[in-house]
C-alpha cells in the first residue's frame, strides 16, 4: 500500500495543513510519498524532504502550476497517481477546488473532510453542519482524500532526509488564467493554526469596531475570526469566516463575541477546547456550548477585558 | 448565451438533523426540505444574466425523486426558463451526479452551468469540480464575482488567504460562494406562472449514465456533546477562569 500527499505551499515554504494531511496519511498505515506542484517550487520540495517519514518527493516544477490552476493540477496528479492507494490532501480551499477534479478524472468517489481514519478503506466525516458523523467505507481501488486539518495534529516538519524526483510531465489544459490575487497581510498567526481565536459576529456592528477585537487579539496573540453575517455586513474580508461553508477552527481557546451561535457557525468552532461568549442576549443558542459565558454589552465588556488582560 | 443551474432538495437550513437512534441514517422524517441556499444563489446569478442580456435561457436541473420536481419549481419561480428532472432512487454520489449533469450538458450544450459550491446535507463540496473534470471545462469555484468578458467568463474567488481572480474560456463550470448575491424572493404570480413552464423528465439510462456506488454508509452517530457550562457574573471572574481553571491564558 502506498500514499500520495499532495503538499500546500507558496513555491518557498509549506502550509502547515501539509503536516496536517501528512498525519491523516500516516493513520493510513501506507508509505507515503509527497507531490510538490508549483513553478520555482524547490525550496518547498525541500521542506517536503525534511518530513519524517516521507519516503520521496515528487516535484514538479513548472510554470502551468504556479497558480495551482485545478485544470493543469489535476492532470498531473490523476498521471502521478498511478501507482498510489491513496492520494491525500487538506481540505483547504486549494485541495477541495483540486482533489474533487482529480477523483473524476480517475473515475472514483472523493471523500471530503476526513476527520478519522477507521481503516484503510473506512473514514470519519461530518455531515449536516457536524450534526451528525458518517462513517462511510469507500470500495474504490484508489481512495481520494480530503481530510479537516483540525482534527489532525500536525506531523513533524523535520526527522527525514527524503530524495527529491524531478516530474517532468507538463499538463496545461488551456481554460483558465490566473489574473489576479489579494491576500491579506497579517502578523497575526493563522486563523486554522492559531491557538486562541477571537471572533466577532454582527453584534459588532461595523468593522471600525473589529479594532477592539484587535487589542486583545495582540495580547493574546490570537487570530481574528467572523461569523458570516459579519463577513457579508462587509465589517471585515471574506476569509475570517468561521463556520460550515467558512473556516475551520479547533483552538485551545475560541471567543465568541456578538455572535448568536446559528449551527452553521457552530460547525466551523465547536471542537475547539474552550469557549467563551460575550453576548447581551441570555437566551443566545451561542451559551448552550460556551464553556464560559458572560451576559454582557460587548461594548463595555471588551475593553474591560483587554484591560484586565 | 443558455445557462443550465443545478438545484438539489436538501434539509432546510434552519433545521437541527439528528442520527436515527439505531445509527443507520439521519431521520428526516417529517422534516422540512428546501432548495439548498448555494443552488438557490446559483439561480439567482444565472436570473442576474438574463436579466443583464447575457443570458438568454436558464435550464434548470435536478437530480433525484420525483419530490425535487418541487425545488425545479422554486427555481422556475425565481426565473429559470425550463426544467428537467433526472429521476433517481434516492440520493445518488456526487461523482453519479457529475456523470448525470455531463449527460445533460451534451443534450443541452450550455455556454455556462452554475452550481452551489456545495450542498448544506453531505457538504462535499464536489459536484462542480467533478463536472468540470468530466466535461473537460474550465473550473470557478467558490465564486463571489461573475462576469462575462466576451468569449470569456471572469470569475473572482473566495480561497483562504482572500480573493482570487481567474480568466475562463466558455463553457465553464461556476459553482458559488455565499457572497456571490443575495437571492430573491419568488413573487406569488411568478410561483403561478412556474406551474406552467415546461418540467422534463429523464433516467439516468436516457444519459447512458450508469447509477454505481463508491461508497457505503456504515453508521452515523451524533458528535461528541460538549459537556454544558457556566454563565460568568463578570470580566473578572472570566479572566480568572480562563487563567486557573481552563489554563489557556497566561
Ligand atoms: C448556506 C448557509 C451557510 C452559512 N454558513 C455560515 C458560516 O460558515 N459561518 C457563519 O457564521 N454563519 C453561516 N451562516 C449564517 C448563519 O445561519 C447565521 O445567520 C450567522 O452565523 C449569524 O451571524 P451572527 O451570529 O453574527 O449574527 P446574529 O445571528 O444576528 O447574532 C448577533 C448576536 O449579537 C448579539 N449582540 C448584538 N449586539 C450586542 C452587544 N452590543 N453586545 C453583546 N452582544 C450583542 C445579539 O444578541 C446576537 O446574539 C450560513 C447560513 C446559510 C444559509
Amino acid at each position: 500500500m502506498s500514499t500520495l500527499v499532495i503538499a500546500e505551499h507558496d513555491n518557498e515554504s509549506l502550509s502547515p495543513a501539509t503536516l496536517n494531511a501528512m498525519a491523516a496519511a500516516q493513520a493510513l498505515g501506507a508509505d507515503i510519498d509527497i507531490l510538490v506542484a508549483g513553478a520555482g517550487c524547490s525550496a518547498a520540495a525541500e521542506a517536503a524532504a525534511a518530513i519524517g517519514g516521507v519516503g520521496k518527493v515528487l516535484c514538479a516544477d513548472n510554470a502551468v502550476y504556479g497558480n495551482q490552476l485545478a485544470e493543469n493540477v489535476s492532470l498531473l496528479i490523476a498521471e502521478v497517481a498511478a501507482p498510489y492507494d491513496n492520494i491525500v490532501a487538506a481540505a483547504t480551499t486549494n485541495g477541495k477546488n483540486i482533489m474533487p477534479r482529480v477523483a473524476a478524472l480517475l473515475d472514483v468517489a472523493q471523500i471530503s473532510d476526513v476527520i478519522a481514519v477507521e481503516s484503510a478503506d473506512t473514514f470519519k466525516r461530518p455531515i449536516y453542519a457536524g450534526n451528525v458523523i458518517a462513517t462511510v467505507q469507500s470500495s474504490d481501488a484508489k481512495k481520494v482524500i480530503t481530510v479537516r486539518t483540525t482534527a489532525f495534529d500536525p506531523a513533524p516538519a523535520d526527522g527525514g532526509s527524503a530524495s527529491v524526483e524531478a516530474v517532468d510531465a507538463v499538463h496545461d489544459a488551456g481554460l483558465s488564467e490566473f489574473i489576479s490575487q489579494e491576500i491579506a497581510q497579517s502578523d497575526r498567526p493563522e486563523l486554522t493554526a492559531a491557538p486562541i481565536v477571537i471572533s466577532g459576529g454582527r453584534g459588532m456592528q461595523n468593522g471600525e469596531n473589529f479594532k477592539m477585537l484587535e487589542g486583545i487579539a495582540d495580547k493574546l496573540g490570537a487570530a481574528i475570526g467572523a461569523s458570516r453575517a459579519a463577513v457579508d455586513a462587509g465589517f471585515v474580508p471574506n476569509d475570517m469566516q468561521v463556520g460550515q461553508t467558512g473556516k475551520i477552527v479547533a483552538p485551545d481557546l475560541y471567543i465568541a463575541v456578538g455572535i448568536s451561535g446559528a449551527i452553521q457557525h457552530l460547525a466551523g468552532m465547536k471542537d475547539s477546547k474552550t469557549i467563551v461568549a460575550i453576548n447581551k442576549d441570555d437566551d443566545a443558542p451561542i451559551f448552550q456550548v460556551a464553556d464560559y459565558g458572560l451576559v454582557a454589552d460587548l461594548f463595555t465588556a471588551l475593553p474591560e477585558l483587554e484591560s484586565k488582560l | 448565451m443558455k445557462v443550465l443551474v443545478a438545484v438539489k432538495r436538501v434539509v432546510d437550513y434552519n433545521v437541527k438533523v439528528r442520527a436515527k437512534a439505531d445509527g443507520t441514517d439521519v431521520d428526516l422524517n417529517n422534516v422540512k426540505m428546501s432548495i439548498n441556499p448555494f443552488c438557490e444563489i446559483a439561480v439567482e446569478e444565472a436570473v442576474r444574466l438574463k436579466e443583464a442580456g447575457v443570458a438568454t435561457e436558464i435550464v434548470a436541473v435536478s437530480i433525484g425523486e420525483k419530490a425535487c420536481q418541487e425545488q425545479i419549481r422554486t427555481a422556475l419561480a425565481l426565473g429559470a426558463d425550463r426544467g428537467i428532472q433526472v429521476e433517481t432512487e434516492g440520493g445518488v454520489e456526487p461523482l453519479v451526479v457529475a456523470k448525470l449533469l455531463k449527460g445533460v450538458i451534451d443534450k443541452e450544450e450550455p455556454q455556462l452551468v452554475i452550481l452551489g459550491k456545495q450542498s448544506i446535507d453531505g457538504d462535499n463540496n464536489q459536484t462542480g469540480q467533478m463536472l468540470a473534470a468530466l466535461a473537460n471545462m474550465a473550473q470557478g469555484t467558490f465564486a463571489s464575482v461573475v462576469e462575462v468578458d466576451g468569449d470569456r467568463l471572469k470569475v473572482t474567488r473566495e480561497i483562504d488567504g482572500g480573493l482570487q481572480t481567474l480568466s475562463l474560456s466558455l463553457p465553464a463550470i461556476i459553482t458559488t460562494d455565499l457572497r456571490l448575491n443575495e437571492p430573491r424572493y419568488a413573487s406569488l404570480p411568478n410561483i403561478m406562472k412556474a406551474k406552467k413552464k415546461p418540467l422534463d423528465v429523464l433516467t439516468p439510462g436516457d444519459l447512458g449514465v450508469e447509477v454505481s456506488k463508491h461508497l457505503t454508509l456504515v453508521k452515523v452517530e451524533p458528535p461528541a456533546e460538549r459537556k454544558a457550562g457556566i454563565k460568568v457574573e463578570d470580566v473578572d471572574q472570566l479572566v480568572d477562569k480562563l487563567k486557573n481553571e481552563a489554563k489557556v491564558i497566561g
